[in-house]
């Protein structure tokens, strides 16, 4: 192996369940031994062993990859070697419980002319007459001029495990003289539901999370037996980057194989012509044979050439089918040789649900949200991005915290100088003050004691009483 | 053809002897058959329904190709584009100059406003074309007929009921040409969807008083009566079409093979094919034609010539008041 880790990140953004629960650990599993990145001289023995259920398997204690000694510079998180068996791979199963009591919610999104058989095809997939039998304008009725959205829900139940089935219905796609912008009320509808869904996010309470977005929108060509009409490549240009697009060839029955062999492979190359994105059953690396193979015989069938049927025929040799009986023959919708239905069964339900969900959510919505946050104006912040090296980022800090301390002792100096001159201007202010009433006093002084001088001589001369004398003492006494 | 006096009828004599004028019936089929006959059909539908596998079928010959796209950057055809293929066939010594007119393109776009105007335009063009060779002083003797004498119309197997361009465009034709719709691709419905389709169909057409090919006239006897109601109640014909053979019970027949069962494209109980090409070809061809010049060219003639007349009026009082 030319790996040094093994490494732990998922392979992709969608595969959190499936990615962190496959690694485990078994007792003959392969070892080889690598240098590690440093080339430093250690050298790591690394195991990799799946379990072909693709699950750990719990019932292996005190086996596990051996820990790699991480070196300060590499980010991989330490790996630990189990003592004894601690019981976290019972994970799963506890997601599991708390999947089936939540319920699980998907929305479908059916387009195309009417007369294709969208309502049939629906009606059979979840074997529940959803859609009632259609209401047929009479001659001379009003059909409208645009394009209705019209949305029917039902919750249905199988061992257990609740679904919320919602199919989003297009009548009157196609169906105008001037189909001009008949995608539009289609574009709008599902951009209404990823905006109410963003709404729900922006929510100060966000416990009961309802997921009303469109998870896969199934696409109905006509059976003509030459390409697509220009009218399919339009919408599906509009809204390969929207939704999950599965593209289905309705009324399957009009055409021989070599007829829907054709048809296919045209299709397919007027689509990469286009550009245009079907949904793509992702492939992981650790998925067993048998889902890997049956991945690729989907992949192989798309688009995928349908017939519906919800009512019963009997068959040539007598049972009892879900089929279409015609004078030349009885074709059966579950019989894999005659249609793709059970293909479209299997991916749409059985398999990839859970898929389309999670594209919706982890690619198709990321991407909404983007555009939508950079169209008002919301910036960025990159410098979350950067890359965070520890002892770097520590001296970074340190540095900055010196920068900061030294930018506070100069403030706090010219501070304390400034109150220090303050201090002083007051202190000279004051000191003059003194002087200046120390100087008057003096004078006071010098004018009381010739004063008394004046008493002296007039007193040694006369002896004259003058009503002075007590405050010239009193004076005596205040000039001391 | 003659048409019969309403008034006093001459009586109806005998001859005494064997005259042998009845032989003019073989003269006049001498005389066709060395001229040969010229039919004109169109074809309108959209694309991929099976026009051109159908005019294949029903001539037993290949006589054109599908127009469909097959290259990814080839562009999708306009209906500017209608072109007329003419082929002769030989039966019994019998020769039919066959013209097919397709349309590709029609009801294709995505906008498909206005995509019937290139076509009666295409229909009436024929008619003014016949009118100004009729109408030269110096006129051929014969003048090569390319008036369309019948249009197949292709509908759509929805199971539902009638597009609305579908209701537009027949309006439209059913003034100028014979229409007869067909229910294309009918193997995609069962008989039951079959039946409630045509009634829907045929009550969508008469609600918007579209007139169908055959019309009645006064002179048709009980049985061509009687034929015109069996085939009025079968419209619009569900039809299949096939090129290839396959062998049923030891013969080769045209047919669609699938993997669960082969659709026999000449068994009544599979398809209407029969019937189609009976009422084209083997009853109603003459009928067809005729209609096209009594009816259809006549009412454009009697149109264009008051036009003419009133213009020429108008001008000549327009020149009197100028001069006086």
């Amino acid at each position: 192996m030319s790996e040094g880790y093994y490494d732990n990140a998922p392979h992709s953004p969608s595969a959190n369940g499936n990615g962190n629960g496959s690694l485990s650990y078994n007792g003959d599993g392969r070892s080889s031994a690598v240098t590690s990145p440093n080339g430093g001289n250690d050298t790591l023995i690394s195991s990799r062993a799946i379990s072909p259920s693709a699950y750990p398997v719990k019932s292996e204690p005190g086996v596990g990859i051996n820990g790699s000694a991480t070196a300060p510079a590499q980010q991989q998180p330490a790996r630990k070697k189990l003592a004894s068996w601690v019981g976290f791979s019972n994970l799963p199963n506890q997601v599991h419980r708390r999947s089936v009591r939540r319920g699980f919610q998907f929305v479908a999104m059916v387009v195309g002319e009417s007369g294709l058989g969208k309502s049939t095809l629906i009606n059979t997939l979840f074997e529940t007459k959803l859609y009632q039998p259609k209401n047929i304008p009479a001659p001379g009725e009003d059909r409208g001029k645009t394009v209705q959205i019209e949305s029917i829900s039902a919750e249905i139940e199988e061992n257990g495990v609740r679904l919320k089935l919602t199919v989003v219905d297009t009548p009157g796609f196609g169906d105008f003289v001037n189909n001009d912008e008949s995608w539009k009320p289609i574009v709008d509808n599902i951009e209404a539901r990823f905006d109410a869904y963003l709404e729900q996010e922006n929510r100060v309470n966000r416990l009961k999370l309802v997921d009303n977005r469109v998870h896969a929108c199934i696409y109905f060509i006509q059976p003509t037996g030459h390409s697509l009409k220009p009218i399919d490549i339009e919408f599906m240009r509009r809204l390969h980057t929207k939704v999950n697009l599965i593209p289905v060839i309705a009324k399957a029955d009009t055409m021989t194989d070599d007829e829907i062999s054709l048809f296919k492979q045209r299709i397919l190359a007027d689509i990469a012509h286009h550009g245009i994105r079907i949904f793509q059953p992702p492939q992981y690396e650790n998925e067993d044979e048998e889902t890997i193979q049956e991945n690729e015989e989907i992949i192989s069938k798309v688009p995928f050439a349908v017939v519906g049927s919800d009512s019963l025929v009997s068959s040539p040799d007598g049972r009892q089918v879900r089929g279409r009986a015609y004078p030349w023959g009885v074709i059966e919708v579950d019989n894999e040789d005659h249609c793709d239905f059970v293909k479209l069964r299997q991916m749409l339900v059985r398999t990839h649900m859970e898929e389309l969900r999670e594209h919706t959510n982890d690619v198709l919505y990321e991407n909404y949200r983007t555009d939508k946050l950079k169209a008002m104006g919301v910036a960025q912040d990159e410098s979350v991005f950067k890359e965070t090296n520890p002892a770097a980022k520590q001296a970074e800090e340190r540095a900055m915290h010196e920068a900061k301390l030294a930018k506070m002792e100069a403030e706090m100096k010219m501070v304390f100088q400034q109150k220090v001159q303050e201090k002083e201007a007051k202190l000279k202010q004051s000191e003059e003050e003194l002087y200046l009433r120390h100087r008057e006093m003096k004078d006071a002084l010098e004018k009381q004691r010739q004063e008394l001088e004046d008493k002296k001589r007039r007193i040694e001369s006369g002896r004259p009483l003058t009503p002075e004398k007590g405050s010239q003492k009193k004076r005596f006494g205040l000039g001391k | 053809m003659a048409a019969s006096l309403v008034s006093s009828q001459p009586e109806e004599i005998s001859a005494a002897q064997y005259v042998g004028f009845d032989s003019i019936t073989r003269q006049i089929e001498h005389k066709l058959l060395k001229r040969g006959f010229q039919f004109n059909v169109m074809v309108v539908g959209q694309t991929g329904l099976g026009k051109s596998t159908l005019i294949n079928t029903l001539f037993a010959s290949h006589l054109i190709d599908s127009k469909g796209r097959t290259e990814v950057d080839t562009q999708p055809k306009q209906t500017t584009e209608i072109h007329a293929l003419s082929h002769v066939i030989v039966e019994n010594g019998v020769r039919l100059k066959l013209n097919i007119i397709d349309t590709p393109g029609y009801g294709d776009n995505v906008n498909n406003e206005g995509c019937w105007d290139p076509i009666v335009k295409y229909i009436k063009d024929q008619h003014s074309a016949y009118l100004r060779k009729e109408l030269t002083a110096m006129r051929d003797r014969f003048i090569p007929d390319t008036r369309i004498h019948c249009c197949l119309f292709f509908i759509n197997p929805t199971g539902h009921t009638l597009k609305p361009i579908d209701i537009v465009v027949l309006k439209k034709l059913a003034e100028v040409v014979n229409v007869v719709p067909v229910i294309a691709k009918s193997d995609s419905l069962t008989l039951e969807e079959r039946a409630i389709f045509k009634q829907r169909v045929m009550a969508e057409l008469q609600f918007n008083q579209i007139r169908l090919y055959p019309f009645d006239a006064d002179e048709l006897d009980e049985e061509e009566l009687q034929l015109n109601e069996r085939i009025r109640d079968m419209l619009p014909f569900a039809i299949v079409g096939s090129e290839k053979s396959v062998i049923i019970d030891g013969k080769p027949v045209r047919a669609r093979k699938n993997r669960w069962g082969v659709i026999n494209v000449e068994d009544e109980n599979h398809c209407e094919f029969i019937y189609l090409r009976n009422f084209l070809t083997r009853t109603h061809l003459q009928d067809l034609i005729e209609t096209t010049a009594q009816i259809h060219y006549e009412s454009f003639r009697s149109k264009q010539l008051l036009a003419l007349k009133e213009s020429s009026a108008k001008n000549q009082q327009s020149a009197a008041t100028a001069s006086a």
